[in-house]
């Protein structure tokens, strides 16, 4: 049993942990911005990315984290596992377990995998998605983003445009934001939304593209191809972007576009929404590296001693 | 209501054992089918009931109560192909910790039991190592693909107590409605699962609220009441008889409920499971996947109907689908999970404390859904405590409080759903088919 | 509540001796960096920064580390939650190299706080010398930290705690001597 916090959905923190945690990252963007890049924080600690569904983006970002913070980090993808081989979930961080790991960061295809390997070792277990079920360090950086960007979501509309049945960026990121006092509303074809999201996550739901009109954050999910097609949840790629597709047409001045990557461009969003410089998108990208220490670093460090206490005295005396 | 008389063809082999002999003393004895309610001496001789209590082994029965012995008409028995989570002999056991006299074990084995080899090897097993009588409900088409009917007639011929895919519905309403045309003449039920695989997809849970937050695939309601919709009507256009398990959406209770009214032969059961349990507990719990069964765990709002349906009479029996699976399956993520719960040992206990102590029914109401409607319903012999009747009984506590999980399981398998769980009804004595079967220890 | 070892009016003076012993060790003040340790090392700094440019006309450069990031003491906690230590901030605007750095700090005691201090600012380049000024030592070093500018000596027992109050943090200046931990 993980015997130390871990993060598994975004419900597991209050808006106090956000705000501490986001409130890190930033002491972590400054720390980015010198020369020397690491700082010792986390040595001797070993992190262990376990990656269990393709992802260049998310694993190299944990990966760089954990290394500016001078851990020691194994990194393990999905093809070439012993898991490949039929071994389960289980038995994995069961023989993990014995490089006495203080970190898993696992993907996994299944929704609530990161809770069952939680069950099997002592470490902490940071969710990088699982699933159609969170991605709470995506949701942490887009809050931190929208902060850094454009301001505090306190009163704030947030739209959500597109395929939220199978989104766990969205479903990770309606819950951040609401936390933060935003309000939110879905816009999607019905075939996309999960029956009683409404009630479910405490959102507005509507299958019209114009009700992003006063929406200060327009976010957009990635439209999966399989979706499409025969038998699928809409008609054809055409479609749906005539239906659905965010550009410029639809958005007004002053409206900040999010998308969690990678686009799909001339699909759920515009090329040149993509390349204009007021969208959030490359901003997101580069804080998911300063977000993802800020929570290793919150997940891992524990002090003896009260925060703001006296530094020079009783503070360092080890536990 | 149909009422079938006892089908003389259907076999519940028990193995061999000696004859009960033994006197409850100072008991409650109520049988609501006999019409006997009293306080006093219950004698068993050689099996049967009534008779000199001389030289017995006497039991104290001063504040139990002595019911008739529950039928469980929807077990999975995992023989053959997976008897290392079950087998005849730990099942039966396991169904007479339980209070369960007989038996009904559903035909998705490996090989599925889908001919009368197959069902003889089974039954002739049976004979051997049943603790308690069991009988066999084989396939109703080949391997339960749906496409072609199995030998009906040799099947009843060799003792099928019913017939069921139980495990996958048939997915054609043709070849449905070729086996209700048949039905006529091999007398058979069909006991059937119901869901639409389209409408459930890979959904793992119920559609509802929970699986909106956590973003797990659904089964909605209506993929079990759309079927269920479906067979009523054939039921109805052939004149045949079927029976729907484990029903578990308020959708379906009207569509049974419907059926009913216009007078179509249809009858229906609920799980324990489904009377207590809701989605939510895959929710919360940070071991979700043993909530995991098919149908699944609904809504409240349809625990309720369930319920209601069940006190109204539309649903008219209880039986568990006791489904066995070994630990290391059920330790994986949801999704990867298998389906199933085992039941048969806490059947009564939740039942009781659900729905007796509740307020929703009475014990006596309890008693005729669990055990004489199942027995009448699929002609097997009613048990009764009657005078010159076979022994099939359970002495139960109903004062006293268990905590699921406490003690280990009769069972193989330990994937209850209950764990945790504090229920009322303890079952200190079985005596099935004339036999002592199981004593609650001290 | 605890006994009062430095008033008010003593703190301002003992702040006042030091700033013009680094005046007297430091003949360009303006080559002199002072910076000051989170929390309360960050105001004691400013009022040094002052009061040197007050005594000798030149203003020293001011910055503040904060040492979250370099504690040794971190993560020892056996797996149990702790406290996660809030991560302030480290501003060091000037040239690193070309300035003599002084830390300051309110109280030295282990000198752990002050090993991470160093590493900290190296991380910021490479300056020609470091010292350290603190208002109370009070003795116990378990590494070999000396200070250069020291207030007051004060010693005290393990079990003993010494609380400094500052008046921009606090509402008053006083440094408090406590039993327990």
């Amino acid at each position: 049993m993980s015997t130390r916090s871990s993060l598994l959905r975004i419900a597991d923190l209050a808006s106090d942990d956000v705000g501490r945690i986001l409130g890190t990252a930033d002491r972590f963007a400054s720390v980015m911005d010198r020369d020397i890049k690491k700082v010792p924080t986390l040595r001797g600690r070993t992190v262990v990315n376990l990656f269990l569904e393709p992802s260049t983006r998310t694993s190299t970002s944990f990966e760089l984290a954990a290394k500016r913070l001078s851990a020691d980090v194994v990194s393990i993808k999905g093809q070439g596992t012993s898991m490949d081989k039929g071994e389960t979930l289980k038995d994995t961080i069961l023989t993990l377990e014995a490089y006495e790991p203080d970190v898993f960061v696992i993907r996994h295809p299944q929704v609530g995998a990161c809770a069952v390997a939680g069950r099997y070792t002592d470490a902490a277990v940071v969710n990088a998605g699982d699933g159609t079920g969170e991605h709470p360090t995506q949701a942490l950086l887009d809050v931190f983003t929208v902060q850094q960007e454009v301001g505090p979501l306190d009163g704030m509309h947030v739209a959500i445009v597109g395929d939220v049945l199978h989104s766990r960026v969205a479903r990770s990121g309606i819950q951040a934001f609401r936390m933060m006092g935003a309000r939110v509303t879905v816009v999607a074809p019905p075939t996309l939304v999960p029956r009683h999201l409404a009630e479910a996550l405490g959102v507005e739901v509507s299958a019209d593209i114009r009700d992003i009109a006063d929406a200060d954050i327009v976010y957009v999910l990635r439209m999966q191809l399989e979706r499409m097609g025969a038998g699928g949840f809409v008609p054809s790629l055409e479609e749906y972007a005539r239906m659905y597709q965010v550009n410029h047409t639809r958005l007004r001045p002053g409206q900040r576009v999010m998308h969690a990557g990678p686009v799909n461009r001339g699909v759920e969003i515009s090329g040149a929404v993509v390349d204009d410089p007021d969208s959030l998108i490359e901003a997101q990208a580069a804080n998911g590296l300063v977000v993802r220490m800020a929570v290793l670093y919150d997940v891992l460090t524990e002090a003896a001693s009260e925060p703001g206490a006296d530094e020079g005295g009783i503070a360092l005396e080890a536990a | 209501m149909s009422t079938l008389a006892p089908n003389p063809r259907v076999r519940l082999p028990q193995r061999p054992g000696d004859p009960a002999n033994v006197v409850i003393r100072g008991a409650r004895i109520l049988d609501p089918v006999a019409g006997i309610d009293r306080i006093g001496d219950l004698v068993v001789r050689d099996g049967v009931i009534g008779g000199d209590p001389n030289g017995l082994e006497s039991i104290d029965g001063t504040g139990l109560t002595v019911v008739p012995g529950l039928v469980d008409v929807h077990v999975h028995l995992r023989t053959p192909g997976k008897e290392h989570a079950e087998d005849i002999a730990t099942g039966t056991a396991s169904a007479a910790a339980g209070g369960v006299v007989a038996v009904l074990a559903m035909p998705n084995t490996q090989p599925p039991t889908d001919n009368p080899s197959i069902l003889g090897s089974l039954l002739e097993r049976a004979s051997r190592e049943a603790v308690v009588p069991t009988g066999f409900i084989p396939a109703i088409t080949v391997g339960q693909k749906g496409e072609s009917l199995t030998e009906h007639g040799d099947l009843a011929e060799a003792g099928a107590a019913a017939l069921s895919d139980d495990g996958v519905p048939v997915g054609s309403a043709l070849v449905m409605r070729r086996a209700l045309q048949y039905q006529k003449a091999t007398g058979l039920l069909f006991t059937l699962h119901e869901e639409d695989m389209s409408l459930s997809g890979p959904g793992v849970m119920h559609e509802g609220t929970v699986s909106a937050r956590i973003g797990l695939a659904g089964i909605p309601g209506v993929s079990e009441a759309v079927q269920v919709a479906r067979d009523c009507a054939l039921a109805g256009y052939e004149d045949g008889r079927i029976h729907i398990c484990h029903v578990s959406a308020r959708e379906t209770v009207d569509e049974i409920r419907r059926a009913k009214e216009r007078g179509v032969e249809v009858t229906a059961e609920v799980t324990p499971h489904h009377l207590l349990l809701t989605d939510e507990v895959v929710g919360d719990d940070p071991d979700p996947a043993r909530f995991k069964m098919n149908p699944p765990l609904r809504s409240e709002d349809d625990r309720q109907a369930l319920i209601e349906a069940l006190v109204d009479g539309t649903i008219d029996v209880i039986a568990t689908d006791h489904a066995p699976h070994p630990g290391d399956e059920k330790e994986s993520p949801f999704a990867e999970a298998p389906f199933g719960v085992i039941g048969l040992e806490t059947a009564f206990a939740a039942c009781h404390t659900e729905l007796v102590l509740g307020g929703r029914m009475s014990l006596e109401d309890l008693i005729l859904r669990m055990s004489s409607r199942p027995a009448e319903i699929f002609g097997l012999p009613v048990p009764t405590l009657s005078d010159g009747a076979q022994a099939n009984l359970a002495l139960v506590d109903l004062e006293a409080v268990e905590t699921v999980g406490d003690r280990p399981y009769a069972s193989k398998s330990s994937n209850a759903a209950f764990v945790g769980m504090d229920l009322t009804g303890r079952i200190i004595m079985t005596l099935a088919g004339g036999q002592d079967v199981y004593r609650r220890d001290a | 509540m605890g006994k009062v070892l430095i008033d008010s009016d003593q703190c301002r003076r003992t702040v006042a001796r030091i700033a013009h012993e680094i005046v007297e060790h430091h003949p360009d003040t303006s080559a002199v960096a002072l910076v000051g340790l989170h929390t309360r090392g960050v105001p004691l700094a400013e009022r040094l920064r002052v009061l040197i440019e007050e005594f000798s006309g030149e203003a020293p450069a001011i910055g503040s580390v904060d040492i979250a990031l370099y504690r040794d003491d971190v993560g020892v906690g056996g797996g149990r939650r702790g406290v996660v230590p809030v991560v302030g901030e480290t501003i060091l605007d000037f040239d690193i190299a070309s300035h003599s750095v002084v830390l300051v700090d309110d109280v030295l005691y282990t000198g752990r706080t002050i090993r991470a201090a160093i590493d900290a600012v190296f991380d910021y380049g490479r300056p020609p010398k470091v010292e350290l000024a603190v208002l109370v030592d009070r003795g116990h070093r378990e590494l070999p930290i000396r200070p250069d500018y020291v207030g007051r000596n004060l010693p005290t027992n393990r079990d003993e705690r010494i609380t400094v109050h500052l008046a921009e943090i606090d509402g008053t200046d006083e440094v408090l001597l406590e039993e327990g931990s």
